[in-house]
């Protein structure tokens, strides 16, 4: 361990690598409800260079490697089960480039969701980004690498759909381009080439992404969001279907929940609008809520709550911090539409049978064709039962989701044995080829995504 | 001490690591908590401080000087209490201070923060120096002692020994006796402060220190005080009226903004200085005091004043608070936040990095000279700006 200790010093730098107890024990830790595991060895680097020394180290030594984004999935998938070195990626940080013509930004893997906004606000204000649900410090490549969704999904899709190009460091320390750039051509295209998709939402196991091409986005002089509300949840897929046909808004978001008081059993919408001109913004609005909903609205089922300008930033909500002790965990289901209703009544059983007030989510990708909808659990970390309750909640809305048609998005190691039982067995070989090619010493990430013979 | 023990074991948990208190306000920068921007470690940010502290006080890890080193290592910039979004966000500082005063009181601390402190007991200062010496600044500048003048000026610590900020200090004197002002300083007899000691957890010795402090400037009948630094500002503002003291304080933007708004300070020289201004956190996050030091600097002709893109509630700390500007825990690397904050400042073409505190001015310019900026960047005290603008050289 001291040799393998000096040699990750030598690459990283002796301020970027602990084996101390205190980097150890914060390194252990998810912040959602999964035990810790302690790491031997956290790094920091800050080059693609080191990572492929790292790699290479690592394979050699037949040692696991744990990449770190933000760290903010809650789902345990940066814990390292298995010790070995966890890898801080939020030191590789830079802004490569923005690309106005082609739209799109060139990133390092570390950059967060926050850094990125600011950037594009401050610099190129007519562009913008999917920006997810998450706190600021999320990533751009983590939140991409697990399938995430933001808040321009309804247009354009997941989050990891407007990818244009990736650099990896394979478990082997070779580094690999996908996209338009591994012809040299620039950032500006993932396709026709070979696909990136072996990367994405394989939870860090077969390579570490170092850099990212992710599309850019017009972004309107007018954003804002409109409030509607339904109190009978079995017209909430219809809603979505409306909506989504008029083609007129950046982002549907469903949600219900017991706090505040008036809000429990209702369903608000909101719906992000952009305009560049009042006109535009007005013409929308009529097109959605007086054409669309209008029905609806005089037949006294919802109701228009208003426009307020402005889109707020993701912020920690009160339902998370209902229990107010440092804890929540939500499952993401990737769901049908039409399981709006279902979802929430049955996650509102498994709330109350837990004793959390329940908050339930569901945001719209691309034209209805799915949502992600999330089941909220707080805990309070100073209290194991809480926690248990938590815990024991989101493993019976992981069974959930698969029950109800959908799948789980960023499944911890339950939910991904859950999906990994449930997967055609051709399908699971091929997964389990693929990790033997690019990763023969299983070293990356161990614990996720590991088939079984 | 256990958990059930700790004045915060009921809260301290509360701490999600979320990371909103890496940023500033606009988000542009991760590298927000002086700390972490300089050890990029989770264990330096301010939520892993609390997990820290938590985890020792429930012995699930053991004390260490690396532990001593991440929590002493906080320079109690504020910048995570503006931006942390839970109710808990006004209790940050104390549970970090309280678990400082818990090291303190096992007699674990870091050898720099133990040498420091000794220091002020025995010398009433950090730097070793006598007391005797205090009040050579004065001197050299003909500041008169205090005597019952409307105003008794204190200079603090670091404007009174370290020749750097003495500069700022005697011009400062220089400037406010051109104006007219009624003031004095106790020279040789001024006392420490205190507010380094209050935040590095040594409570008794704050205690102590802050009542004799009020016992002398009763007796010498003081009412109105000026400071030079932000860190005494800070205290006498603060702390002192818990314990009695109950002076009318001012930093000494805010009475130069005063004296301009009466004209009796009238800037004439043109200075052609392109300036961006710092804010010290313990004048800026501490006491929402931005906007004084900045009407003084444009009132002064010929001062194009530009600003940082971190800047007031977003302002980056030096990494001098806290203690850190005598035990030196984040320096010693370009990420440290003197170094890299510099930079910020030459990105916006500015010629001149103007602070109005002693701490940031000697930090700053240490900072210039290691990043090999002095030939495009000058820090200078707002005083020092102010004084040349009047003809004081």
């Amino acid at each position: 361990m001291n040799n393998l200790f000096q040699a990750l010093m030598d690459i990283v730098g002796e301020d970027h690598i602990s084996n101390r107890q205190e980097e150890l024990f914060i390194y252990s830790w998810d912040l959602g409800t999964t035990e810790p595991h302690k790491p031997d060895f956290v790094v920091s680097p800050r080059t693609t260079k080191e990572i492929q020394k790292i790699m290479e180290l690592a394979n050699r030594e037949k040692i696991p490697v744990v990449p770190l984004g933000g760290g903010l999935s809650l789902a345990g998938l940066a814990v390292p089960f298995k010790g070995g070195i966890l890898v801080d990626l939020k030191r590789m940080d830079t802004i490569i480039e923005v690309n106005e013509q082609a739209r799109y930004a060139l990133l390092e893997c570390g950059v967060s969701q926050g850094q990125l906004t600011s950037y594009l606000e401050r610099n190129h204000p007519h562009l913008t980004h999917s920006e997810p649900g998450a706190p600021p410090t999320a990533t751009i490549a983590g939140n991409a690498a697990i399938h995430g969704q933001g808040d321009l999904s309804q247009p354009y899709g997941f989050n990891s759909d407007m990818i244009n190009g990736l650099e990896i460091v394979l478990p082997t320390g070779e580094v690999c381009c996908f996209g338009s750039c591994s012809i040299g051509a620039g950032w500006f295209t993932q396709h026709p080439l070979p696909d990136v998709g072996l990367f994405l939402g394989w939870t860090g196991t077969t390579g570490i992404i170092t850099k990212i091409s992710l599309r850019l986005f017009p972004c309107k002089k007018i954003r804002g969001t409109a409030l509607f509300v339904v109190d009978d949840e079995d017209q909430v897929p219809e809603i979505y279907y409306k909506i989504t046909h008029t083609q007129m808004c950046e982002d549907i978001v469903a949600f219900s929940q017991t706090i505040p008081p008036y809000a429990g059993g209702l369903h608000h919408f909101t719906v992000n609008l952009a305009a560049d001109s009042e006109k535009e913004l007005e013409l929308k609005q009529e097109i959605i809520f007086d054409d669309a909903l209008g029905k609806i609205i005089q037949q006294g089922y919802g109701g228009y709550l208003g426009f307020t300008p402005g889109l707020q930033h993701p912020q920690i909500s009160k339902t998370s911090d209902w229990r107010k002790g440092g804890g929540f965990e939500y499952v993401g289901g990737i769901m049908p539409v039409s399981q709006y209703p279902e979802c929430y009544r049955r996650g509102k059983e498994i709330s109350e049978r837990h004793n959390i007030p329940y908050t339930v989510l569901g945001r719209c990708i691309g034209a209805a064709h799915a949502m992600m909808f999330s089941w909220t659990y707080a805990f309070n970390r100073s209290d194991p039962e809480t926690i248990h309750h938590a815990r024991e909640a989101m493993r019976e809305t992981d069974e959930l989701a698969l029950e109800l048609g959908g799948t789980i998005w960023k499944p911890g190691i339950y939910g991904q044995k859950l999906v990994m039982d449930r997967m055609d067995p051709n399908t699971l070989e091929l997964m389990k080829k693929i990790k033997q090619l690019l990763d023969p010493n299983g070293i990356m990430n161990p614990g996720n995504w590991e088939v079984k013979s | 001490m256990s958990l059930a023990d700790f004045e915060y074991g009921d809260i301290i948990h509360r701490c999600f690591r979320c990371g909103y208190c890496k940023f500033p306000v606009n988000w542009m920068d991760v590298n927000n908590c002086p700390a972490y921007a300089r050890y990029r470690m989770e264990s330096y940010s301010c939520g892993g401080r609390l997990w820290l502290t938590r985890a020792w006080l429930m012995n699930e890890i053991q004390w260490t000087d690396h532990l001593a080193h991440i929590l002493y290592s906080c320079t109690a910039c504020k910048n995570c209490e503006v931006k942390c979004p839970l109710g808990i966000n006004v209790d940050i500082l104390n549970m970090i201070r309280a678990a400082k005063k818990e090291m303190v009181e096992q007699g674990k601390i870091p050898t720099a923060a133990r040498d420091f402190l000794e220091s002020i007991q025995l010398h009433g200062n950090p730097y070793r120096i006598p007391k005797s010496k205090r009040g050579v600044w004065m001197d050299e500048a003909g500041i008169e002692r205090y005597q019952g003048q409307e105003y008794l000026y204190h200079v603090g610590c670091v404007g009174a020994y370290d020749t750097r900020a003495r500069e700022a200090a005697k011009k400062l004197g220089r400037l406010l006796q051109k104006c007219g002002v009624s003031f004095g300083a106790l020279g040789e007899a001024e006392p420490c402060d205190g507010n380094e000691v209050n935040h590095m957890g040594e409570e008794g010795l704050f205690e102590m220190m802050v009542e004799d402090n009020i016992s002398l400037l009763n007796s010498l009948g003081v009412k109105k005080v000026i400071t030079l630094s932000p860190h005494s500002y800070n205290a006498i503002k603060n702390d002192y009226p818990r314990y009695g003291g109950k002076f009318r304080i001012l930093h000494y933007t805010q009475l130069l903004e005063k004296l301009i708004e009466a004209n009796r300070l009238n800037p004439t020289v043109e200075m052609r200085i392109k300036v961006t201004y710092h804010d010290p956190c313990f004048l800026g996050r501490w006491n929402a005091e931005y906007d004084a030091p900045r009407s003084v600097l444009k009132s002064i002709p010929g001062v194009s004043l530009v600003e940082m893109e971190r800047n007031r509630e977003s302002s980056l700390c030096c990494g001098g608070g806290g203690g850190n500007f005598s035990m030196d825990l984040l320096g010693g690397s370009p990420d440290s936040p003197a170094r890299r904050r510099v930079h910020e400042a030459l990105a916006t073409g500015a010629n001149i990095l103007a602070v109005a505190c002693p701490k940031c001015l000697i930090i700053l310019e240490d900072a210039v000279k290691v990043e090999g900026l002095d030939d495009k960047l000058i820090v200078k005290d707002i005083a020092e700006i102010a004084a040349e603008s009047c003809g004081i050289m």
